[in-house]
């Protein structure tokens, strides 16, 4: 539909065709940019129109709205010239110099260089403007005084462009920009210190926002160090691996909107980034590619063979499709089961090249006893650990979760 | 089998139902094929029209050709509860043909010649079909036979009490044989029989065995044709989108979206309903979320669950209308050693059938076809004729097999709905539901909000029961002439209480109307004693824990004078081997009830397991429902009866947010698994001369209550209200 | 464009690459053995085989298994098992309305391919998936058993 309104919008500039030409280069690399920076996913609201923002995030201090990023004059970022939209990317600085909260990954764009900036300009302002004013957050104080993140800022972002290292090689240097500028990676897989700002442990994993994003650093038992540059590329550009599990949560978010659009030298440029990232021991041990099951004819297992079976099969290699395979999947080697829990009282879900890949929250009919034993049964049989899931955990979780319809009616998959 | 009220008709109305379809016999015979009989079922239309001459009709439900081909033409509609092979075998009894030498074929709408005696009007459900059929279609069989052995009689010119017919063919004292075909012609000019006497339990051949069903052949190896199967030429496929709160408008939609999915054909925009129509499925559903319908939702946007059972529960306050009053009820528990009083809800039921609902209809100018599973085809005939405009007799209704229907398929929303999208077409249009339009759609089965109370003597009799019955009537809306005492009455909503199987020295029910508003309701599988057996079933259990005495030692106390339900409780009780010592964690439960003119008895036995798992173990279910036709089936339709209430007593809830129904398919509205359902053993008593019962519900009404009184006894826990198995026992 | 092999059958079929096995089976080839119940792989009615596997063609797209060899309940007889199954299934009349049967048999089918003399654990295992409203739960069990011993 995008791609429509593009052509359309391309088709009308026809008289000026030597412009256009250009223009549509740069609008073109501002498209692919703006999907490496992940922009949609968090300005867009469910079932909202794309960049139009209005997303809710929940925040320890309260909840924010994201901003509508269309070129819409009044609600939108249509009157941002290209120094400002410069500045916001770069410093958190809004048109009228408001300071924005660090839920905008600046931090990490600011490492972006102005021409690609402004490629994704470019590319943001050829989008039809939606109206759209953007809903007010509602931090309590000392929180909602926003001239206070000029300390927050002063401390933590750096307000620098990432320097290429002329020692590594093209690959290391693009994949480290696409991972620390445009990616954003470290805003989630990155811990967070005292004052919400990324700490020292450089992509040791950390929980955000209720889902644990795993050790990305070299690690073979906790990062990435034992898996294969193949299954890494697999993983990045389509959101599951054979023996590694699937994404879920915001990593199932950051591949549909934006990493399985990269190209594959992109994919691999990033591999080669993060391979070099310096080995860090935190977080839950990955799941070995065999792995005793703690088998217990147990109420785990009955509901897991009634109600998940159908798409994951008894042994977990998965019966629908790629994304339906659990073994390998680090979120079972988590004996908290903090992703699993997750899934079960929040399901699902995945846009990917053959369609959409989801799976339903499980609180509407099963009760905080079988959703625990679920995930615990999960847990010990495809990584043999002695899952900790607790229905207390299930319960606040269902608490957290706002009420959750379906795919919408008519769209069943 | 499926959920209608049994309100069967006076002696009077039987009479003259049957006098209306042709003068004290129905009979009927037509057919020119020789297919088999699965490979007839399979068929998505009707045979082109045959033709007719030299067809022997002696009646409106056998048809025998010149060829020999024999053809019974179903009243009531299969749904899975085996009518099919139920009715044939009352025809086939009497006709003396074998099960495997007939064709079978759905009836067309005629209110004249199909009308079920027990119901009143061309229907099925209520467990009464067998019940209207075991006498008129045994007589329409015999009546034929009769009428063929007159006409080889004639022709042989010898007395018919000379002759005898047996599978097909009619012999001659001096060993001549001619087969019915043969006879078809000179059949047909007999005059149909003033009296016809029938078989004595004794000399039955078909009744009370177990012939094979003639329909599951087809459904084992796919070339059934459900509703959900028709392929006619010319058709497409379109999925719908109804207002997610009810009341509520369709607002506006992105029609270019919708238009813009590859092999989407049409967008039909109605004030209510959405319809997306392409070359397939798949197109038709993505065209629908890409048209991201947006809606008025009206007024029912603020109406949630808490809210109707709020205003369920002040109207249980009202004294309601008194349905049966023996002696002083209210007295007597006033006046009682001790009194208890207890409130049971039930829940809004979706019905869920596996095949979702579907309409094929095709509406030109001069008729209009529909191809349905209904459980009303007159209705369905009615109401596509209203909304078209078109004279009903241009409405061509072929009724189709039915993936389940549990009294969902009672009533014909989504065929009008069908209608009114098809007219804007001029192709022939199967309009699917989702599963997720099914379960937010559905006519729901009332909640109700039941008050009951009773006195017991210092020695635990009972001196006093009163039953007070708050909920939606069913009736009302979908057969108001059905309500009694001049509409004050639903005799749905005290079915199964106002006639216990007990005697009570004094005996009070009342019922109060209380209607919900965001959404509509309909008869659900048990109707009125699915409701009212687990309230009274339950409270004897508590009355019996009150007393201290055993449940079944309890219950019989009041049973003195009815011995078929003492008849019941003992062979349950036996077969169970109650009494027995069970290991901790397990749980024995009894119900009774009296339903459908059925006696049944059941215990369950059920394990607490880790996780307040409750683990249903086994059932034992001792059944008197008179004669048996097929003791098969009837097994069948216990043992899934039985497990279909206990899913809906362990799990089933429809809630509403906002006015939406929060549930939307099987993640959240569950269903009970293989590995769940209990062993079921059924014992039938032998009775083959008694009144005839209905059995298809029967199972379903058992559920709640035999499930509720063994969470008792495993538990200590006494819990009133549907579902069981959501959380319930944690949260003591 | 892409080819289906549907019980040895090649068909050519020009149909959107997400789009589901289980509505190219009942629109596009008319093959309507195989039921729609939920379309979210939580009831089993829409199994067929891909390989030896039974898998939800409700939720599987087609073009995932291009060229891969598919059977559905209308071909299934023609296998050992899924004679023996269909067999079983009339010998106990387990059908009542039949709907969720087309799913029940196949899911039953791979089971006796895999596991010859399957326990009832082995049973609840491959069988609990498929959903039947009809409750004919008792029966598909008792089949399943006798079918593995005919």
């Amino acid at each position: 539909m995008r791609r429509l309104v593009l052509a359309l919008l391309l088709s009308l500039a026809a008289p000026l065709a030597a412009r256009a030409a250009s223009t549509s280069d740069l609008v073109q690399r501002g498209e692919y940019l703006t999907r490496a920076a992940d922009c949609a996913a968090c300005h867009t609201a469910p079932g909202g129109t794309t960049y139009a923002g209005g997303r809710q995030f929940q925040l320890p201090f309260g909840d924010l709205y994201s901003p509508n990023i269309t070129p819409d004059k009044e609600t939108g970022i249509g009157q941002y010239t290209d120094a400002q939209f410069i500045r916001v990317l770069h410093r958190g600085i809004g048109r009228e110099g408001q300071h924005l909260y660090p839920a905008m990954p600046y931090p990490s764009y600011t490492k972006m260089s102005d021409e690609d900036a402004l490629a994704i300009k470019a590319y943001l302002f050829s989008l039809p403007p939606v109206h759209a004013p953007t809903k007010p957050n509602n931090f309590g104080f000392p929180f909602n005084q926003r001239w206070l993140m000029v300390f927050w800022n002063l401390i933590n972002n750096p307000d620098s462009r990432l320097q290429s290292d002329p020692s590594k090689s093209a690959a290391w240097n693009r994949g480290a920009y696409l991972v620390e500028a445009l990616g954003h990676c470290a805003e989630c897989h990155t811990p967070r210190n005292f004052m919400q700002a990324k700490s020292s442990r450089q992509f040791a994993g950390t929980i955000q926002a209720g889902w644990f994003a795993y050790n990305l650093t070299s690690d073979p038992v906790h990062g990435i160090g034992a898996w294969s540059d193949a299954s890494l590329e697999e993983f990045l550009s389509t959101g599951k691996a054979p023996g590694h599990g699937l994404a879920s949560g915001p990593m199932a978010e950051a591949i549909e909107y934006s990493l399985r659009y990269m190209t594959p030298d992109d994919i691999a440029a990033m591999v080669t980034y993060l391979r070099t990232i310096p080995a860090r021991d935190d977080g839950p041990a990955i799941v070995p590619a065999t792995v005793t099951p703690l088998s217990t004819a147990s109420l785990g297992e009955h509901i897991f063979i009634r109600a998940c079976a159908g798409c994951h099969l008894p042994n977990g290699t998965g019966r629908q499709s790629p994304w339906a395979a659990l073994g390998g999947d680090h979120s079972t080697g988590d004996v908290t089961g903090t992703n699993v829990v997750q899934v079960l009282t929040n399901g699902s879900q995945i846009e990917t090249n053959e369609g959409l890949m989801f799976m339903h929250p499980f609180t509407g009919a099963y009760t905080d006893d079988e959703l625990a034993a679920v995930g615990n049964y999960v847990i010990g049989q495809f990584s043999g650990r002695q899952g900790q899931v607790t229905p207390q955990q299930i319960s606040k979780a269902r608490q957290e979760t706002a009420p959750k319809a379906g795919p919408a009616s008519g769209g069943g998959s | 089998m499926n959920g209608l009220a049994p309100k069967p008709l006076s002696r009077r109305g039987l009479l003259k139902a049957s006098l209306a379809a042709g003068g004290g016999l129905l009979i009927g015979l037509r057919l020119s094929s020789t297919a088999s009989a699965a490979e007839f079922l399979t068929r998505a239309t009707p045979m082109p029209p045959p033709d007719f001459d030299g067809d022997f009709e002696p009646n409106a439900f056998i048809r025998i050709d010149p060829k020999g081909a024999i053809t019974f033409i179903m009243r009531n509609t299969e749904c899975g509860q085996g009518i099919y092979t139920g009715a044939s075998t009352l025809i086939a009894e009497e006709l003396e043909v074998g099960m495997d030498q007939i064709l079978v074929e759905a009836a067309p709408p005629d209110l004249k010649l199909y009308t079920d005696p027990l119901l009143g009007e061309q229907a099925t459900g209520g467990s009464a079909s067998i019940r209207g059929s075991w006498k008129p279609l045994r007589e329409a069989g015999a009546a034929a036979r009769m009428m063929l052995i007159a006409a080889a009689a004639e022709k042989w010119n010898v007395s018919p009490s000379a002759c005898h017919a047996e599978r097909g063919v009619v012999h001659g004292p001096a060993g001549q044989a001619l087969g019915y075909g043969d006879l078809a012609n000179d059949a047909a000019k007999q005059p149909v029989p003033t009296h016809v006497a029938l078989k004595s339990s004794s000399q039955f051949k078909l009744i009370g065995t177990s012939p094979r069903r003639v329909d599951t052949p087809a459904k084992v190896n796919g070339t059934s044709v459900y509703g959900m199967d028709i392929q006619v030429p010319g058709m497409k496929i379109g999925t719908v989108a109804a207002s997610p709160v009810l009341g509520g408008k369709l607002v506006r939609i992105d029609e270019a979206a919708a238009r813009a999915v590859p092999g989407v054909r049409d967008v039909v925009q109605l004030d209510d309903v959405l319809a997306v129509i392409g070359d397939h499925m798949w197109a038709a559903m993505k065209g629908l979320q890409a048209a991201n319908p947006v809606w008025d939702d009206g007024p029912n946007a603020h109406i949630d669950t808490q809210s109707l059972i709020a205003h369920l529960a002040s109207d249980s306050e009202k004294a309601g209308f008194v349905a049966k009053k023996l002696g002083d009820a209210e007295g007597a528990i006033k006046a009682a050693a001790s009194r208890y009083d207890a409130t049971y809800q039930l829940p809004f039921l979706a019905h869920a059938p596996m095949e979702p609902i579907n309409t094929t209809i095709h509406v030109r100018p001069d008729g209009a076809e529909v191809w349905v599973g209904t459980q009303v085809p007159v209705r369905a005939q009615m109401t596509v004729a209203k909304e078209t405009g078109l004279p009903q007799e241009s409405v061509k209704v072929y009724n189709q097999f039915m993936g389940g229907a549990f009294g969902r398929r009672l009533d014909i929303d989504s065929v009008t709905q069908a209608a009114r999208i098809a007219k804007h077409v001029p192709y022939p249009v199967k309009l699917i539901w989702t599963r997720e339009e099914d379960i937010r759609h559905d006519l729901y089965r009332p909640y109700y909000y039941d008050k009951i109370s009773a006195g017991l003597d210092a020695s635990g009799n009972v001196t006093g029961w009163s039953h007070r019955t708050t909920g939606s009537s069913v009736m009302a809306r979908w057969a108001p002439p059905g309500m009694e005492e001049g509409g004050k009455l639903d005799p749905d909503a005290v079915e199964g209480s106002a006639d216990t199987p007990y005697e009570f020295p004094t005996h009070q029910v009342a019922w109060v109307r209380s209607e919900p508003s965001a959404l509509t309701t309909l008869w659900w599988r048990g109707v009125g004693p699915t409701h009212n057996v687990f309230v009274i079933e339950s409270f004897m259990d508590e009355l019996a824990a009150a007393a201290k005495q055993d449940p079944i030692a309890f219950r019989r106390t009041l049973l003195t004078k009815n011995p078929r339900a003492l008849g019941v409780l003992d062979l349950a009780a036996k077969a169970s081997n109650w009494g027995e010592t069970l290991p901790a964690g397990r749980g024995r439960g009894v119900a009774l009830q009296y339903a459908f003119q059925t006696y049944m008895a059941t215990v369950l036995e059920i394990e607490i397991g880790a996780g307040n798992e409750i683990q249903l173990i086994r059932a034992d279910v001792a059944v008197d429902c008179g004669p048996v036709v097929n003791p098969d089936t009837l097994a069948a339709q216990v043992q899934g009866g039985l497990i279909f209430g206990l899913s809906m007593a362990l799990y089933s809830e429809i809630t509403l947010t906002n006015g939406r129904v929060d549930q939307s398919n099987f993640h959240d509205y569950r269903i009970l698994r293989i590995d769940e359902a209990p062993k079921v053993e059924v014992h039938i008593v032998h009775n083959p001369d008694g009144e005839i019962g209905g059995i298809g519900e029967t199972g379903t009404v058992a559920a709640a209550p035999v499930l509720a009184n063994a969470i008792f006894a495993a538990t200590g826990r006494r819990l009133r209200r549907i579902p069981f198995g959501t959380g319930q026992l944690v949260s003591s | 464009m892409f080819q289906l092999v549907v019980n040895g059958q090649t068909h050519d079929v020009d149909v959107p690459p997400d789009m589901p096995l289980l509505w190219v089976l009942r629109d596009v080839l008319g093959m309507t053995g195989t039921k729609f119940g939920c379309g979210i792989a939580q009831c089993g009615a829409c199994t067929v085989h891909v390989g030896a596997n039974a898998v939800r063609s409700c939720l599987l797209p087609a073009s995932s298994v291009a060229g891969q060899p598919i059977t559905t309940i209308e071909a299934v007889g023609e296998t050992p098992s899924g004679a023996k199954i269909q067999k079983a299934w009339l010998d106990h009349e387990v059908v009542q309305c039949g709907y969720c049967q087309s799913g029940q048999i196949m899911a039953a089918t791979a089971l006796l391919d895999a596991t010859p003399k399957p326990t009832d654990a082995d049973i609840d295992m491959a069988m609990a998936g498929n959903i039947c409203r009809c409750g004919t739960y008792v029966r598909i069990r008792e089949a399943i058993h006798a079918a593995a011993d005919a």
